[in-house]
């Protein structure tokens, strides 16, 4: 992969490629439907799910809560069992710390399992600039970096694309970066699945290290767990020699019965599957089988500065489970790069402005706001993070960090500045709605009646634009419900006999 | 008597007033003595999902103010009764007053209409009578941040003449959002077009919600398409009754003069 986000336009400016784009809604909606579908009739099955997720919830928390112990705790147990532990701040000191150890086994190319922290911090980009080619064994993160796309999705790379695309971008591009296609495949997934199969095979034989992730990490034992669909993880896991995880320091559990709880939530709520066809768990090395030299690098890059803020820090529970984004409507219309991040969809939009801080960047200031605030997201969240709360917090952070940086208030400080003067006296809303009520005796003049009976005005030039372009607009009525009550006493007195009825006729 | 006061939010003040007058026919109707304080404004929802903190604080202590001394307060809004319920609470903290926290939290129930007509009246069937095709819409903030549950359909299904009809994917999103419908107005409309293309599907005559700003939205798309189809807050279905004879002819009246004026 070559692409990176850097530039992503603002959302909703990004998000309007991919509404034009119906092929690629179609697409979204349609697999995105179908997890959805999976997902509510596994966890349907389980009485306890509830408390799945509260337990689920209350060990992340007693894990952000006293960090610095179980990383220490993990970092013993890691080292007492034969690995050696790198710490690293930021995405450049992680990148040098896996590309040294590269190049001190002399290799110019590593094997990939799937992995959400090295997408975060670019290791690929780290790698080919030293003149390392990583290869992404991930059926879906394959066709990603075939495709030199950008992945759209936490759990499903490459959502964004049908089956036919696929076919075509393994015709194209495997050849070139080893096993070609085979000449008459076709765009059966079967096929597809087996031209990976094909392809990657080479790669693992040959490769002498592996770059992964890890799900969990259990302090207590120094146990790093991955898991997966396909056995290709498993296969980076076990047979090169040397074998790097990155790891985010939020990823820590406990113990072992901890880790039980997780793997019941993960697999659930991420394919809908009750169990997932691989788990995979080591610890350290294991004389004469497997890796002989196992390294785990700790990731900081912006998560102590999550963990400071007690609001979002919730956000560090997540299992990265990907069901948050599977039932947002937002982003099942707009798709994953319109976030601009590898973390995409509702996580993307609390995760990426707390990793990247709030403030100096437009892109990221506009993700707290890429959502209609529906709350789906925080009703299927296995661990409970409550989306919708960070996500209007840090609309305040966005908001803050504007007015502190700039001495000029921006328009739409002014508005809210302006009503909320307004509407905190009676008084003032109600000589504003008086105005308002006589706008809206001049607008009904050029208004027409929907058939329900409310006078609405067609499109309108001006700043309501952008809502009447496609919506007609609601004309406020001549008279407010509060000179209603006054003038009829709360309709007690019969001045006008049209207003005591209720509703219309 | 408890004393009962009407949060008729400032959306439904200015814009939808029918709806105001609609909850308190309907609850005399039933018996409760229902008043209005004026000094009553907006709740700050709108500056709170805007990021605007420090502006909603004026505002919800006015909200405070003017509801201090009601033993209830009736929203005929899931949105605005949940933002009083769940952020007035976040409000407060962040403004960093102890004394508007603690205010916060001995502040009188807020019910939204259904909940307060089944929990707290206990009644199902409030004697409506809508001999209309409906289909029900349940917005985001009644559904998941209140969990108003089956409430609305429950009180709907007991009005004498309804048929109710299920809307395809009815717990998604319209796409209204508040300030999103502005900000992100691009997926919004895709989200209410979608919204309305199910609502046309079920051959409903009426569209019914909990929340005017959503019906505002969704029915915006509607009236555009002109499909004919009405938009109706549940309140002012609820509130309808039979029509006697004497009131019909004058309903009928009322409805041919305030068409005149209006180009249709
Ligand atoms: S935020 Fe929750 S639902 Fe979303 S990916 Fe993380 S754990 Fe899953």
């Amino acid at each position: 992969m070559s692409g990176t986000f850097l530039g992503t336009p603002a959302f909703p400016t990004a998000a309007r490629t991919a509404l034009g784009d119906s092929q690629l809604r179609r697409n979204l909606a349609h697999a995105t439907g179908t997890i959805r579908t999976k997902r509510a009739g596994v966890v349907g099955e389980v009485d306890e799910w509830e408390q799945l997720r509260l337990a689920g919830a209350a060990i992340k928390e007693r894990v952000l809560r006293h960090l610095p112990d179980y990383l220490e705790q993990l970092e013993r147990s890691l080292t007492a069992a034969g690995a050696t532990v790198h710490w690293a701040r930021d995405a450049a000191e992680a990148n040098a710390i896996v590309v040294g150890i590269a190049q001190r086994h002399g290799t110019d190319e590593v094997v990939k399992v799937k992995s959400m922290a090295t997408q975060e911090i670019e290791l690929n980009e780290a790698l080919e600039a030293a003149g390392i080619h990583a290869w992404e064994t991930d059926l879906a993160e394959l066709i990603v970096q075939l495709g030199d796309d950008l992945p759209s999705h936490i759990l499903v790379p490459a959502i964004h694309r049908n089956r036919a695309e696929i076919r075509e971008i393994f015709l194209r591009e495997m050849g070139r970066a080893g096993k070609a296609a085979p000449e008459d495949l076709t765009d059966e997934p079967k096929q597809l699945a087996a031209a990976a199969r094909a392809h990657l095979r080479e790669k693992f034989l040959r490769a002498k290290v592996a770059v992964s992730g890890a799900n969990f990490a259990v302090a207590e034992t120094g146990t790093l767990t991955v898991v997966e669909s396909e056995g290709n993880g498993r296969m980076c896991l076990t047979l090169p020699e040397v074998l790097v995880s990155v790891v985010g320091i939020e990823k820590v559990l406990p113990t072992f019965e901890d880790l039980d709880v997780m793997l019941q939530l993960l697999p659930r709520s991420s394919t809908g599957e009750r169990m997932n066809p691989y788990t995979s768990t080591w610890t350290g090395v294991t004389p004469g089988d497997g890796p002989q030299e196992v390294h785990v690098v700790l990731l900081d890059n912006g998560r102590t500065d999550v963990l400071a803020d007690p609001t979002g820090r919730q956000a560090l529970r997540c299992i990265r489970c990907s069901a948050c984004l599977n039932v947002c409507p937002v982003y099942e219309r707009t798709g994953g790069h319109a976030y601009g991040s590898v973390y995409p969809g509702p996580i993307g939009a609390i995760l990426t402005p707390q990793l990247r801080g709030v403030g100096s960047d437009p892109q990221t200031d506009s993700l707290p706001y890429a959502s209609s605030l529906c709350g789906a997201c925080f009703e299927v969240c296995p661990v409970r993070i409550d989306i919708p709360e960070v996500l209007v917090h840090l609309r305040g952070e966005v908001v803050d960090a504007h007015k502190k940086a700039s001495r000029l208030p921006s328009v739409q400080d002014v508005a809210m500045k302006a009503a909320s003067w307004t509407l905190s006296s009676a008084a003032r809303t109600e000589r504003a709605a008086r105005a308002a009520g006589f706008g809206g005796k001049l607008a009904a003049r050029v208004a027409r009646r929907d058939p329900g009976g409310r006078t609405v005005l067609g499109a309108v030039p001006g700043p309501a634009g952008a809502w009447s372009d496609s919506r007609d607009v609601p004309v406020p009525a001549e008279e407010s419900f509060r000179s209603w009550w006054e003038r009829t006493d709360g309709g007690r007195s019969r001045t006008s006999d049209s207003d005591s009825d209720g509703g219309r006729s | 008597m408890p004393r009962v006061g009407l949060m008729v939010t400032c959306l439904n003040d200015t814009l939808f007033p029918d709806t105001g007058k609609a909850v308190v026919t309907l609850l005399r109707r039933l018996g409760v003595d229902v008043g209005f304080p004026a000094a009553q404004t907006c709740c700050g929802q709108p500056m709170v999902n805007t990021g605007y903190f420090d502006e909603a604080t004026p505002l919800v202590r006015n909200h405070l103010d003017a509801f201090a001394g009601y033993d209830a307060v009736i929203a005929p809004s899931g949105s605005c009764a949940g933002s009083v319920r769940h952020q007035h609470g976040l409000v407060a903290e962040r403004s960093g007053d102890p004394g508007l926290v603690r205010a916060v939290a001995d502040a009188p129930p807020v019910y939204e209409l259904s909940e307060y007509l089944i929990d707290v009246l206990g009644t199902v069937d409030v004697g409506a009578y809508f001999p209309h095709r409906v289909t029900y819409h349940p917005t985001c903030h009644s559904l998941r941040m209140l969990g108003v549950g089956d409430r609305p359909t429950r009180l709907l299904t007991a009005v004498r003449g309804l048929t109710l009809l299920d809307l395809p994917g009815a717990t998604e999103c319209c796409g209204f959002g508040g300030t999103f419908a502005v900000k992100n107005a691009e997926t919004s409309i895709a989200m209410g077009n979608d919204k309305a293309r199910h609502v046309r599907e079920t051959g409903a005559e009426v569209l019914v919600a909990g929340d005017n700003s959503c019906l505002m939205h969704v029915g915006g798309l509607l009236s555009r398409q002109r499909s004919g189809l009405r938009v109706m807050h549940l309140a002012e279905v609820l509130a309808q009754t039979e029509p006697v004879i004497s009131d019909a002819g004058r309903a009928a009246d009322r409805r041919s003069v305030g068409s005149a004026g209006v180009s249709a």
